[in-house]
């Protein structure tokens, strides 16, 4: 079956009808993450984000973006996010007050902040592709990322291995009785093993 | 619509707005993380929009893109491992609570 080039009653092209889905599930799962009151469901309100952004990258061509997405986002740091979530609840739950007293300031300051990039990036005449379609292919990517960028890559890859060894040494449980380790600084780096 | 670069600069500005409003509203150091995850994402879908709408670009916005999501990840490891280093210090994730230099 194939599916008719407009939707019949709107006019509309049918990736005018993604795009508004997808913008409208990122940003509305997006505002539940800041706004929710529970942490837990703020982190898989993320997730919904985060994979609405990737079905984005898809409709602008980016499929391995997309799929880096999925993988890296979805896959690696919501888990990474939930599991932290589950190492710091308190045992007497949510918090009373969710946000700061200052959160009428930041409301006020963002506004005023998306004002000016939405007037500065209306005002601007962008050269305008006729389509925004032709995919990127991969073997083109492989090639770009491989020769004239392999050493950001290699670069990027150093930074990663330097992180995750940071991150492991970071959240390394002590062996010390916690008396001990409540007097000490608690920027000190553990002597023995 | 989905053929304009200003609507997904538009939705790439909307995105980065709510995720610092979240960085600078929320008590819980984790949420600020997330919030922080937010508008990298944003910046992440600004990079693919340029991308797709200007054929020079097309190719390097991409590796810009997996670029910067690998230091998105490296950053939310290190972020993290901090946060539960303070909390096993501190035993709270309220970053309004961490006021021991100040005493």
């Amino acid at each position: 079956m194939t599916l008719p080039p407009t939707i019949p009653i709107l006019e509309w092209r049918w990736e005018d009808l993604l795009f508004l889905a997808f913008a409208a599930i990122m940003l509305g799962s997006a505002l539940l993450v800041v706004l929710g009151r529970d942490i837990i469901r703020s982190g898989l309100w993320m997730i919904f984000s985060f994979a609405a952004l990737a079905g984005i990258y898809v409709l602008l061509g980016a499929a391995l973006v997309g799929a880096a997405q999925v993988l890296v986002y979805i896959g690696a740091i919501s888990v990474l996010v939930l599991f932290a979530i589950m190492l710091t609840q308190t045992k007497v739950g949510p918090a009373r007050l969710v946000f700061h007293p200052q959160a009428a300031l930041a409301g006020v300051a963002v506004i005023v902040l998306a004002v000016l990039l939405v007037v500065a990036v209306s005002g601007t005449d962008w050269p305008q592709a006729t389509t925004p379609g032709g995919a990127t292919r991969t073997d083109e990517l492989a090639r770009l990322l491989f020769d004239r960028y392999v050493l950001p890559f290699e670069v990027v890859s150093v930074l990663l291995l330097a992180a995750v060894v940071g991150g492991v040494f970071l959240a390394k449980r002590e062996d010390e009785p916690q008396s001990i380790v409540q007097q000490r600084p608690v920027s000190e780096p553990e002597a023995g093993p | 619509m989905s053929q304009s670069l200003e609507a997904y600069l538009m939705l790439s500005v909307l995105l980065f707005s709510i995720g610092a409003f979240g960085f600078l509203s929320r008590r819980n150091a984790i949420a600020m993380l997330m919030s922080i995850e937010l508008m990298l994402n944003a910046v992440n879908l600004a990079i693919v929009a340029f991308g797709a709408f200007i054929p020079p670009l097309r190719g390097d916005a991409s590796v810009i893109a997996l670029m910067v999501m690998a230091v998105a990840a490296a950053e939310a490891t290190v972020g993290l491992a901090i946060v539960i280093a303070i909390y096993r210090n501190r035993r709270t994730p309220l970053v309004d609570e961490y006021d021991r230099m100040r005493q």
